[in-house]
């Protein structure tokens, strides 16, 4: 199978632990600050939603100019 | 129920309804393929793109349950309902690493179910059957549970025709939304729910955006909302001395869940059609749109509190009958104008459909591939084997309507907590085995058993009310998701058991897969 995508993990692809750190409860559970009114337990989380389609889009980027696909 | 008829509103829904009836007919030609082959029907000719996947599995993940029951929880518990939201994010990355892998090793060997690919891998089919009974199982009430979706809305709009067959007082809508959706995704398969997708998006998407510019600003801005949520609710309470409370819950809710996510058979069914490996990964980044869709939606909770809707007496049948479920609901009835109310809760209703139309193919491929064909009838020929799923479709179906029609509707939740639990044992052998053949497969039978009953008992032990069992590690009490400390339990004795199988078992395994098919 020469020449398909090979198969090699990279160190870019640990970025795709960054998401996980969402799980990471005592960080984002407070009230301040708060961003409009809204407490930042709920800002926090949904602005990691954002970083998250991020983290994704330069690994594919990543993966596509090494040709080393996970 | 609720409040007197609104002909508007229900105009407005049955239009809509009426449309996406059409539609689901319309499918069975759209990029035709010979429905009588199973992976034409049930997975639509694997011929989905990254659009269409879009829809398809937001449809499939986001459904109309989630868009009633999220806000719910939020309305009634507060801050821990929105555990969706880290849930909906550490789903990516795993779909993004792992799945691709299932697609190509599917397209490879025309598998059509994750029983069918577990069968592959491990030569078992006593393991393939664990997994495809599982999958059906946990789906069951899942499809259940949808069709409260579409209960609460037409409740909500003020229609009450019912009819008693053999006993049953059956809603007459619900009837007609049920039949409908039968017969559609009996002839179409999975294209009709993947045509539908697009429109409940259209509607969805409209309404979120109406619900989050317009009702704020009635409200008095997102300030105010937050302001009239109960202080304690309204983030998770601190760490209590010796143990790690609500936020262990909080996390290993969120992290479990997504786990079992795409162990799902919809979910399986969702990454097998679309039409390469390249589909999954774009769709693992655009996805969490959805996630945002979801969070926004789940704070429609909070502003039915700042609504002040649970004292007004328009609402109270509607509360007294669906209990927070009714929030949603309640909130659009009080805040937009007719029309608008039936856009909102057709895109609730549609929203069931889908799904629940994904769901029944997802578990009629199941039976037909894992038990049907495996057990029944082997010899069975392509057009047998999809007519065979065609019916189980619709008997999965009735099965779900029963199920909503007959018994209190907590059955469903009950059945639909311990689906999640029993789903996820299905990890090691399904994703792990993405990875390696080194798990012997009577050790994963075994580890499955142990995870199931284990998670099952911890269940029992909360009155199958919660799913959040309390560990006692090193003194420190840490509630957790009981799905994940039974997997756990489930990986311990997979690999403790594969070590000592391996090393007694002779002769090579049959695996009809390699390296390669996973690229």
């Amino acid at each position: 199978m020469a020449g398909k995508s090979r198969r090699r993990a990279r160190l870019y692809h640990l970025l795709l632990l960054l998401p996980l750190f969402s799980l990471w409860v005592p960080f984002y559970n407070r009230i301040d600050p708060s961003l409009a009114g809204i407490p930042f337990f709920y800002w926090f989380q949904m602005a990691w939603i954002a970083v998250t389609v991020l983290v994704l889009l330069i690994v594919y980027r990543l993966e596509h100019r090494s040709g080393d696909k996970l | 129920m609720s409040g007197p008829l609104d002909l508007v509103a229900l105009a407005v829904f049955v239009v809509l309804f009426g449309l996406v009836t059409i539609l689901g007919f319309i499918a069975a030609r759209w990029r035709q393929g010979d429905l009588d082959q199973l992976h034409e029907w049930g997975l639509g000719g694997r011929r989905f793109g990254t659009l269409i996947s879009w829809f398809l599995l937001g449809g499939d993940l986001y459904t109309a349950y989630t868009f009633v029951a999220l806000p719910a929880l939020l309305f009634g518990a507060g801050a821990m309902g929105f555990f969706a939201v880290p849930y909906s994010i550490a789903i990516w990355p795993l779909l993004f690493v792992v799945f691709p892998r299932l697609w190509s090793v599917s397209h490879r060997h025309g598998y059509v179910t994750a029983a069918d690919f577990v069968r592959g891998r491990f030569g078992s089919r006593t393991l393939a059957l664990t997994v495809a009974i599982t999958g059906i199982v946990a789906t069951m009430p899942y499809i259940a549970l949808q069709l409260v979706g579409i209960e609460v809305v037409i409740a909500a709009l003020g229609l009450h025709l019912s009819v008693t067959i053999a006993g049953l007082t059956v809603q007459l809508p619900l009837l007609i939304a049920f039949v409908i959706l039968a017969a559609y995704t009996y002839t179409s398969g999975l294209r009709a729910p993947a045509m539908i997708a697009v429109v409940k998006d259209v509607l969805i998407y409209g309404t979120v955006l109406a619900v989050i510019i317009y009702i704020p600003v009635k409200l008095g801005g997102y300030g105010q909302i937050f302001a009239s949520v109960d202080p304690s609710k309204l983030i998770l309470p601190p760490l209590p001395k010796g143990g790690l409370g609500a936020q262990s819950a909080y996390a290993t809710l969120a992290l479990g869940s997504a786990l079992a996510l795409f162990l799902y058979p919809h979910s399986v069914t969702g990454i097998l059609s679309s039409a390469g490996r390249e589909v999954v990964k774009r769709n693992a980044i655009a996805m969490p749109l959805y996630a945002i869709a979801l969070g926004l939606i789940s704070l429609m909770g909070y502003m039915a509190i700042a609504a002040g809707l649970k004292s007004m007496p328009a609402y109270a049948d509607g509360f007294k009958a669906f209990g927070s479920n009714f929030a949603v609901p309640a909130l659009l009835l009080h805040t937009f104008p007719s029309w608008m109310v039936g856009v909102a809760f057709a895109a609730i209703a549609i929203g069931a459909l889908v799904p629940a139309a994904i769901m029944s193919i997802a578990s009629a491929n199941l039976f037909t591939r894992n038990v049907y064909k495996e057990y029944i009838n082997p010899n069975c020929t392509d057009a047998q084997e999809s007519q065979m799923a065609k019916v189980v479709s619709l008997i999965v179906k009735a099965g779900g309507l029963i199920f909503i029609v007959g018994f209190p509707q907590t059955y469903a939740i009950v059945l639909q907590l311990l689906g999640g639990i029993w789903i996820i044992q299905t990890l090691p052998a399904v994703m792990l085995g993405l990875y390696t053949r080194w798990l012997h497969p009577t050790a994963l039978i075994l580890g499955w058993l142990t995870g199931t009953a284990a998670g099952t008992w911890m269940a029992s032990t909360l009155s199958f009310k919660s799913a959040t069992y309390v560990l006692h590690i090193a003194g420190l009490a840490v509630p957790c998701y009981a799905a994940v400390s039974a997997l756990l339990l489930n990986l311990a004795v997979s690999v403790v058991l594969s070590a000592l199988f391996n090393l007694v078992s002779r002769g090579p395994r049959r695996d009809a897969t390699v390296a390669e098919d996973y690229l």
